[in-house]
This record gives structure tokens, sequence and C-alpha cells, in this order.
């Protein structure tokens, strides 16, 4: 929705503190997860991260979210999907240039950057999307990738 | 009207160290020349004379000409397209890529192509959204956005391989650019953003229209600030405004075009319509004038909307070219009039 999209990303500092703290507890809570499995898991867990961001920022699932490096300003909300910063149709006044009637999403990633701790992690330049991981969690993502197997798993 | 024959494909130009491509605008920006590009107003048809014709005028006061990719969203004939033409009669071209139509499989291939017919520039761009053409009810595409596609072809370049990691035998040699509009907001995130394209590859910069020159030097000081003006060669956007109606009518439908109010009052006071498209023909001769003063502008880029013959007008009586000779086209036999 999209006034509480815009209310995420006034909180965006509170959001980032929030993160940190949930990757944390589900980094702690990998060996478990992955005894249960998280190709096992990835249909629950896509469907419970799909309705909790879905409600807060509008994620769309893109697979790959980067929602700390863009102020909590969901960048699937662009037009143009951009990624890595804002086009150069911006309205004067902040709007976007497709959607008149929507904030672009880049004039508040800028802003919620700004109130974030680490907001410089906006200038990170963003690879080309992965299409093949829309729909898929990225929480299981970032577990899967920060997450070390243990020796013991078979 | 003149007539060009077409020629074998551009032969390059020899290879010199620390250069990306072997073409004409790379060597005249590292020889520390102000450079001049040009865009090329793509035709609705099918005709080449149609592109030579504009190719022509161009062609003497520019380094490059810049074949648009339907800019503004709206069909015309393709960049690719023109470029063909262009690179066959020997003028040095810039391809505009827009991410707006086409996924990674077409451009990746297109830049191949492109690279091996001699161009030997490329304009990475995201491209207007599809609202703003005559074409609204099309597909917009957006795969990659400007600085993904310059990671990509940067990639293809240096690294020899596609974004799949498949390597390419002969890599495109192309000199790398992209778009900056210092007048859209977020203003503030605008000088770092361009940082960014910096690191993502691009090695010139060809900005949006500058109208407001105390806007763009407030820009242009965060950018030296940040020592960009030595990682990049910035090319300041200017055109021909015709009149106060041609003004206003760009700044409320053309998308990231900024025209400040005083420019408007100018125009309106001249009067007569012939009164006004002169004060804009001395108007954009001015900021190009007051552009190259600014510290970190190393050229002009002219976008002059179906104005392509007064160009070469602008760009002489500005003085930029110091009496240097700019040539988009290589030797004169190469673009020749052909006997009709």
């Amino acid at each position: 929705m999209y006034a509480v999209r815009l209310w995420s990303v006034r909180r965006a500092r509170f959001w980032e503190a929030f993160y940190r703290r949930f990757e944390r507890a589900g980094l702690a809570a990998a060996p478990l997860l992955r005894r249960i499995g998280l190709d096992r898991l990835e249909r629950p867990t896509a469907a419970l991260e799909r309705g909790v961001k879905g409600l807060l920022f509008d994620c769309r699932m893109c697979g790959a979210c980067i929602l700390s490096h863009t102020g909590m300003s969901c960048p699937m909300n662009c037009p143009k999907q951009m990624r890595n910063g804002p086009c150069g149709g911006v309205r004067p006044d902040g709007h976007c240039e497709v959607r008149p009637e929507m904030r672009c999403v880049w004039v508040q990633a800028w802003e919620g950057s700004r109130r974030m701790a680490e907001g410089q992690r906006i200038l990170e330049l963003q690879p080309p999307l992965d299409r093949t991981r829309e729909g898929s969690s990225s929480w299981l993502r970032v577990l899967r990738e920060k997450a070390p197997v243990s020796p013991r798993a078979p | 009207m003149s007539r060009v024959r077409w020629a074998d494909p551009a032969d390059p130009l020899p290879d010199l160290p620390g250069h990306s491509s072997r073409g004409r605008l790379e060597r005249v920006l590292r020889s520390g020349r102000f450079a001049v590009t040009a865009e090329l107003n793509p035709p609705d048809s099918a005709d080449p004379q149609d592109v030579y014709d504009r190719a022509i005028v161009l062609a003497e006061v520019c380094d490059a000409i810049n074949a648009t990719d339907a800019s503004g969203a709206n069909t015309h004939m393709s960049s690719i397209g023109i470029c063909a033409l262009l690179t066959r009669a020997g003028y040095a071209c810039i391809l505009q890529i827009s991410c707006r139509d086409r996924n990674r499989i077409a451009i990746q291939g297109d830049v191949l192509g492109a690279a091996a017919m001699g161009v030997a520039n490329v304009l990475c761009l995201t491209g207007d959204g599809v609202q703003a053409g005559d074409q609204p009810g099309a597909r917009p595409v957006f795969d990659l956005d400007s600085l993904s596609l310059l990671q990509t072809i940067r990639t293809m370049r240096d690294e020899r391989r596609f974004l799949s990691g498949r390597a390419i035998t002969t890599p495109p040699r192309v000199f790398l650019g992209a778009a900056a509009n210092p007048f859209a907001p977020p203003l503030d995130f605008r000088p770092l953003h361009l940082a960014k394209k910096v690191a993502a590859g691009a090695q010139f910069i060809q900005t949006q229209y500058c109208f407001d020159l105390p806007l763009f030097e407030r820009f242009m000081a965060r950018v030296r600030d940040q020592g960009l003006h030595e990682r990049c060669f910035i090319l300041a956007g200017v055109g021909p405004l015709v009149s106060a109606r041609a003004a206003r009518w760009m700044r409320a439908h053309v998308p990231g075009v900024h025209v400040p109010d005083e420019v408007i009052a100018r125009l309106e006071k001249a009067g007569s319509p012939k009164a006004m498209r002169e004060e804009g023909k001395r108007l954009c001769i001015e900021l190009i004038q007051r552009l190259r003063e600014i510290e970190g502008v190393k050229g002009v880029h002219v976008m002059a909307y179906r104005q392509e013959e007064l160009v070469s007008e602008i760009i002489q009586s500005s003085g930029v070219l110091a009496g240097r000779r700019a040539r988009a086209s290589r030797t004169s036999p190469r673009a020749v009039e052909a006997r009709p």
C-alpha cells in the first residue's frame, strides 16, 4: 500500500536496525533451518516474506532484495525498475515521470538512505537482476550466502 | 540535395595506447581539445538519403554524431540502422542504446554488431517511459538499467565475455558513455549518481539540456569535489529553442527537460517568430561560451530538434572549435557527393 510504503521509508532507520537484528537471528537459527531443509522452507518463507514486505514496502519479490541499499524504498516499484538510481525523467516536484501521482521511488530512496546508519550503501553498484529468482525468498538467499554450512550437515 | 556514395564499412583509426576505442571522439577528448557532438534526428522513413542529408550538415562541425534510439519513446529509424548507414559512409557515430525496448540478449548482440560495423562509441541510457511517446500501449522492457548496461558492455569489452560468462573472441572496442541530468530531483544525489555511472564504466557523459547555468555550476562544483571531472569527459547538453511556445512545450512534455522562466521570458521579449528564433540561437551560442569556461566541461553536445541546419552556424559562431577543423566524417572522399 502506497501510504504504508511512504511511512516505512520515513522510518528507514528503524527498519534498518530491525532487519539487522532479524538477519542475525536468522543466521543464528541457520543450523536448525538447514536441518529442516532450506528447499522445503522455500514456499512458506516466500509466502511469509511476500505478506510482510508486501505490506510494508510494496515488495515485488524480485528475489534479490536490496532494501537496505535503497533507503527502504523498493526499487521494483519504479516503472523502469531502476536498481542503481533515479532516471533523468523525475519531475520537478519529485514525482515519477511515468506515474505522476506517485513520488519517485529514488527520491524516496535518497531520503530514506540519509536517515539510515549505513545510508552510503546506496552508492554500491547493483548488477543486472537475475530474473529467474523472481518470486523466491530473499531471506533464504541471504541465509544460503552468509551462513556457513556446518561440517556435520549431510 | 546531395547524395552520398556508399563506402566500405568504416576502417578504424590506428590503435593508440590507453584508448578503449579506435574512434575520433575519444582521440579528440584525450588530446585535451574541446569536443563537439550533435544529435541526428532520425527520419520516419526507410530512405538512407534522409540520414545522409542530416549527417552531412552536422559532420562538418562535430566529432561524432549521436544516433538516437527512439528518444521520447517515439518510433523512428533505429539507432543501429542509422549507425550502419553512417559507418558505411565513414562517419563517426555514437550508438545510443536505451533499456526500454530490448533485453540483455538483444542488447549484447547489438553491441557486437555495432562494433563490427565500426561504431566506436556507445551511449548507455535507461530511456524515456513508453507513456511519453506515440505508442503508449507498448510493453516496456527495462531488463537492465543504464548502470547495469554500462557494466555489461564494459565486461564484454574488458573481460571479453558476455554477462553469462561465455567468451567473446574479439571484444567490442567501444568508448562508453552515459547521460546525466543535473536538473532533476533528487538534486543532491545527482553528483553521486554520476560517480556511480563512472564506477560502472562511463568514460564520457552527455548531459541533459543546460539552460539553468547556476544550477549546473553547483552540480559541477560537486563533481569536481569528487574528482570526477578527471575520471570522465563531461559534454554539456545544449540546443537552440525556436520559440517561447516550443520551450514551454518541451518543459511540459519532454521528460527531464528543465527550462527556467527567465529563458522563456527572454524569448518572449524578442516578439516576432523570426526574432525569437534568432534570440534562441543567440542564447544557445552564449550558453556554449559560458559552459566552456566551467572547469571540467570538456565539450558540448548539441541537440537541435529538427534543426540540424542551425548546428553548424551555432558551433562556428561560438568559437569553441578555436580554428580546429572538426569533422565526424573521416576524409572527404569517404562521404563525397556522388553524381546524380
